[in-house]
């Protein structure tokens, strides 16, 4: 029983960090069908950008939800301008290649910034874990949980409330679902595909910094940090279909119980108990858990 | 037509010729700059400089090796490591990153043998790229002093001519750890280990935890989890062990996923539930401070930082470190220097006259060579006189609020011969055998 | 063949094995490895005329190498060629029997089940302890049909086994491009309906592609095993897929050819790299990517081309 209760509550922290580091990537990619490898540089950024908001604010006496803010709006400006460079300065060259070469411009992108995070803050490693303390926990029968991780799955849920109410309600909303929809259609209605193109790839850089100005509390903000999140926000897009919100909610949740169950239950297979899940979906749904199988082209 | 007449155009071969030789022509040629060969000894210096391993152990190490050159250099080390370089030769260094595939690591190697013809080579972090480089250096004939790997199986495969490890390999790591634990808490009757799933945490785990079984037999295991390397998140983890009943949790983490782990679990109090055992805890106490919860049992992979006797020698090390970096060095930081002076005295006792010794002739004189470093003393005892013991030491780890600094307490000391296993003993059958031989 | 590229290869060859006895060992040892991860790109870009880019190959690579690792240390076998045949045959057999899953799979789900697969095969390594887990292994040292030759001498045959494994892979490949299930390969990528309606089985034609591009891969894995002479899970992890895929891009699809010479300029500029800048190599590398893929639509193997061009425009 206490077991059944701590998995639900893991997976479900689990899940809300999956969800948060995923959902940029496959919005850039619903839109654009680019596999967006510099997720994790703006991953990096963002974490990095509230490890230094953290530095500069906390300590000094202030309210600490001024440092909440504080975190998140570094992180997030850091991502657009990330965002903005990278779209402005390289994607926009390469628009219309074949997927693997725009994979491979966002491969080479990441490697560069991963020195320049050298550049700008050193090699060292940055501690941030004053939210993450002074946010507290509470005791639930045998269990301790952190408020922190409640507070992640709050704002996972939101973000993915936001998401849909987004996508579905409001008019940026529609044109992106017509742009994912059928992009040529799009733009001979009318629809500034350039402009939607740039607007949807900062707001993905956007969402992976905020990933990780959320994580960067709970870890130590080091050299590499991107590279872990890539193939786990590959993994959780996969499995709930490329480009597909709901579908990244899902797979989030399905990884994210899973892991846990395996830790409590069988931890000899955590290490590949992702990619397993993965491997099964995709033979069982080819194309994911949300997406149809496109239409055969004549 | 067009397609034939273009494709059967001549001069392709020689086009490809060029460009092959162009390509290797960019390789850098810094050798031919060299002085005179006697003047100045040549050392690559391999260690992680980028990636997740370069804060805690990369970048200490370099800084090590930087500091003990400049000062070996300048001959201002203590007596009697007094002589300028290496036996009156000026040290030049070059700096290599480990990171990398191991074919990478080999071939950086390579590199830095062959193409710049260093004298020898002072690195690695990695147990992996020990092992890789090791046959490597054997068929070069390219002296070698690993400096932070922990893996025994280097000196156990079989014996070695030009490979040495100063500093003792991981397995006394966790048999001290297993002695200090029930010498200071004999009432356990569980405990946990958590450590990542790769070849150091499953060494550390299975040592320990064979450790335990000789030692005390009663105790048992209860969880044993393997997160992933720098997985970031432990959650997980936390809660299955806030639900397991043990007194003492083993970890053989480092740095960046310690330091996360200890954020997470502090976040939810496990460490008022049970007693921490890091066996690589020093690391990382000069970040953590007071986050690092009192009452946890710190290793440092040897008698290193705090751990270390004190010495002029170790007073001296950790003022040059601490003026020059702004913190204390940790054990990386040791492990380099103690390499780079073992290196020093076998090149100085091989120097005859004046001309530079060859290596077979460093490698005979560096053959279980004794010595006095900032981290004690250490004796290549094993291996054929090419793997280091010394004595080494568990503390506990208490944050002084007065001081404001980090302190360690309550020092239990091990001598070398009760935590390393005889010569020509394997160090896992050492163990599971109940470590027959042990003078304690 | 046409005779012009029958030339340029053998002047190619004939300058490579020349260079074998001209060139320091260093060198030697690097472009045996280039060499080496040039089959496995040469595999990549079998499939790559089929539109299809395999983020797992490491797969193949890792299986080649263990291969060869696990039958040197407890089957007693030393010989270099038969070690490198099992090692290409053993990741060729696994690509048979998983290739009928992975037949029906294209774009990123290709990409992605192909990770996914590489990467339960890094974490059952990493779980084997008694493969030295993420330690890896030393790998034996290699004879050559009784011919046992040590440091310098080894490491020259080594490289004149990758040059002839090489060359023999360049020969069969180029005969396969111009097979009709070769030429097939670029009908495919474009519309594979109109192939089905010409009555060929699309599958078949990409289960083959997949079958020649793992033995391709598990040479590759099973002669860098042999020159770096340790294997390690790390083998089979995404990153070194993702090289891979990486030196495919910069070479280009265009020739059999470009495969070597883009995987020799990769490892030339990555080592040169380390060697400048230690700590901010990344930046050269990225760099040098991006500039390529910007300016060099098809890659280093387009050079070749436009050399052509510029010497047709000046001999009318």
């Amino acid at each position: 029983m206490l077991n059944a209760f701590a998995v639900l509550i893991d997976g479900l922290v689990y899940a809300a960090y999956l969800f948060i580091v995923a959902i940029g990537l496959t919005l850039i990619f619903g839109v654009m069908k680019i596999l967006n490898v510099a997720h994790g540089s703006f991953f990096t950024f963002g974490a990095y950008g509230a490890a230094s908001a953290v530095g500069i604010y906390f300590n000094r006496g202030l309210p600490e939800a001024g440092g909440y803010l504080l975190m998140v709006v570094l992180a997030m400006a850091l991502g657009l301008v990330l965002g903005l460079i990278l779209e402005r300065g390289i994607m926009r060259w390469v628009y219309g290649r074949d997927e693997v070469v725009m994979a491979l411009v966002t491969y080479a992108a990441f490697l560069i910034l991963e020195d320049v995070v050298i550049l700008i803050w050193g090699p060292g490693s940055y501690a941030a874990y004053q939210p993450l303390l002074s946010a507290g926990n509470i005791e639930i029968g045998e269990l301790i949980l952190s408020n922190y991780d409640l507070g992640l799955i709050a704002v996972a849920a939101m973000l993915a409330a936001a998401c849909y109410w987004g996508l579905k309600f409001t008019r940026y909303g529609r044109l992106l679902t017509a742009v994912i929809f059928d992009r040529e259609t799009a733009a001979a209605f009318g629809i500034n595909v350039r402009v939607v193109y740039t607007v949807t790839f900062v707001i993905g850089a956007m969402l992976g910094a905020l990933g990780g100005a959320i994580m960067a509390p709970k870890i130590a903000v080091t050299l590499g940090i991107g590279v872990e999140v890539i193939v786990l926000a590959f993994a959780v897009v996969a499995i709930g279909g490329m480009g597909s919100i709901e579908g990244a909610f899902a797979g989030a949740l399905i990884v994210g119980i899973c892991r846990a169950a395996t830790v409590h239950l069988f931890p000899q297979v955590e290490l590949f108990v992702i990619y397993a899940v993965m491997a099964l979906v995709l033979m069982i749904r080819p194309y994911g858990l949300f997406v149809r199988a496109q239409p055969r082209k004549i | 037509m067009m397609m034939l007449l273009r494709r059967s155009a001549p001069g392709h071969g020689y086009f490809w010729f060029v460009l092959f030789g162009s390509l290797l022509g960019v390789a850098p040629t810094q050798a031919q700059n060299t002085a005179p060969p006697g003047a100045t000894v040549k050392l690559g210096i391999v260690s992680f400089l980028t990636g997740p391993a370069a804060a805690p152990f990369g970048i200490p190490g370099r800084n090590g090796a930087e500091i003990m050159i400049e000062a070996m250099n300048a001959g201002k080390v203590p007596a009697p490591f007094d002589k300028v370089g290496f036996g009156g030769s000026t040290i030049e260094s070059k700096y290599i990153d480990e990171t990398g595939s191991t074919a990478n690591v080999v071939t950086e190697f390579r590199n830095l043998v062959q193409r710049d013809q260093v004298d020898a080579v002072v690195g690695y972090v990695s147990s992996g790229s020990c092992l890789a480089v090791t046959p490597v250096a054997e068929e070069l004939k390219a002296l070698t002093v690993f400096y932070d790997c922990g893996t025994p199986r280097i000196f156990e495969e079989r014996p070695r001519a030009y490979v040495f490890r100063v500093s003792p390999h991981a397995t006394m790591d966790n048999v001290a750890a297993a002695r200090y634990l029930l010498a200071k808490k004999s009432d356990i009757t569980s405990y946990s280990g958590l450590n990542q799933n790769y070849a150091w945490g499953q060494d550390s785990w299975r040592d320990f935890a064979a450790a335990m079984q000789v030692l005390a037999p009663k105790i048992v295991v209860d969880k044993a989890l393997f997160p992933k390397l720098f997985a970031g998140e432990y959650g997980t983890e936390i809660s299955t062990l806030l639900t397991s009943k043990s007194q003492v949790l083993h970890t053989s983490f480092y740095d960046g996923d310690l330091e996360a782990f200890i954020y997470q679990e502090q976040a939810r109090a496990l460490d008022k539930r049970m007693t921490i055992l890091a066996t690589t805890g020093e690391a990382a106490i000069w970040r953590l401070r007071d986050k690092m919860p009192s009452g946890t049992i710190i290793g440092a992979r040897g008698a290193n930082g705090p751990l270390a006797p004190d010495s002029e020698l170790n007073r001296w090390f950790q003022k040059i470190y601490s003026d020059r970096y702004g913190t204390p060095p940790t054990y990386p930081a040791y492990q380099m220097a103690m390499s780079l002076l073992g290196l020093k005295l076998a090149y100085e006792k091989a120097k005859t006259g004046e001309a530079k010794p060859i290596t077979d002739q460093v490698a005979a004189a560096f053959k279980g060579i004794e010595f006095e470093g900032p981290s004690g003393s250490v004796k290549l005892a094993i291996g054929d006189g090419h793997q280091g013991i010394s004595e080494t030491a568990y503390g506990t780890y208490r944050f002084n609020k007065e001081t404001n600094e980090p302190e360690i307490v309550d020092i239990v000391r091990f001598p070398a011969e009760c935590v390393n296993p005889p010569a020509g003993v394997n160090a896992d059958g050492w163990i599971k055998g109940g470590m027959k031989g042990a003078k304690c | 063949m046409v005779r012009g590229d029958r030339i340029a290869a053998g002047s190619a060859f004939l300058a490579a094995a020349v260079a074998g006895f001209m060139l320091p060992d260093w060198i030697i040892s690097l472009a045996t490895i280039a060499f080496a991860n040039g089959l496995v790109v040469l595999g990549l870009i079998v499939m790559w005329r089929a539109g299809l880019v395999s983020f797992g190959q490491a797969l193949y690579y890792c299986m080649g190498g263990y291969a060869v690792a696990l039958i040197g240390r407890w089957g007693g076998v030393t010989d270099a060629f038969l070690l490198v045949l099992v090692g290409g045959l053993s990741a060729a057999g696994i690509s048979f029997v998983i290739g009928f899953l992975l037949a029906r799979y294209r774009e990123i789900f290709f990409a992605m089940l192909s990770l996914a697969l590489s990467m339960i095969l890094y974490g059952l390594l990493v779980k084997t302890e008694s493969l030295g887990s993420t330690d890896g292994l030393n790998v034996i040292v290699p004879t050559f049909l009784g011919y046992a030759p040590h440091q310098e001498k080894l490491i020259v045959a080594l490289y004149f086994l990758v040059l002839v494994v090489c060359a023999t892979a360049a020969l069969l490949v180029g005969a396969y491009f111009r097979s009709l299930a070769g030429a097939l390969a670029i009908p495919v990528r474009d519309n594979e309906l109109r192939v089905e309606f010409l009555g060929m089985s699309v599958s078949r034609l990409i289960h083959t592609k997949l079958v020649i591009s793992a033995l391709l891969a598990g040479t590759g894995g099973a002669l860098a095993a042999l020159a770096v002479g340790h294997v390690d899970p790390n083998m089979s992890y995404w990153t070194t897929s993702g090289e891979f895929v990486f030196i495919t891009i910069l070479a280009g699809a265009g020739s059999v050819g470009a495969a070597f010479v883009g995987s020799l300029a990769f490892e030339s500029v990555r080592s040169f790299a380390f060697a400048m800048l230690p700590q901010l190599w990344e930046i050269l590398l990225g760099s040098v990517l991006l500039l390529t893929i910007l300016f060099l639509p098809q890659g280093l193997g387009s050079l070749i081309e436009r050399l052509h061009w510029g010497r047709e425009a000046k001999a009318p």
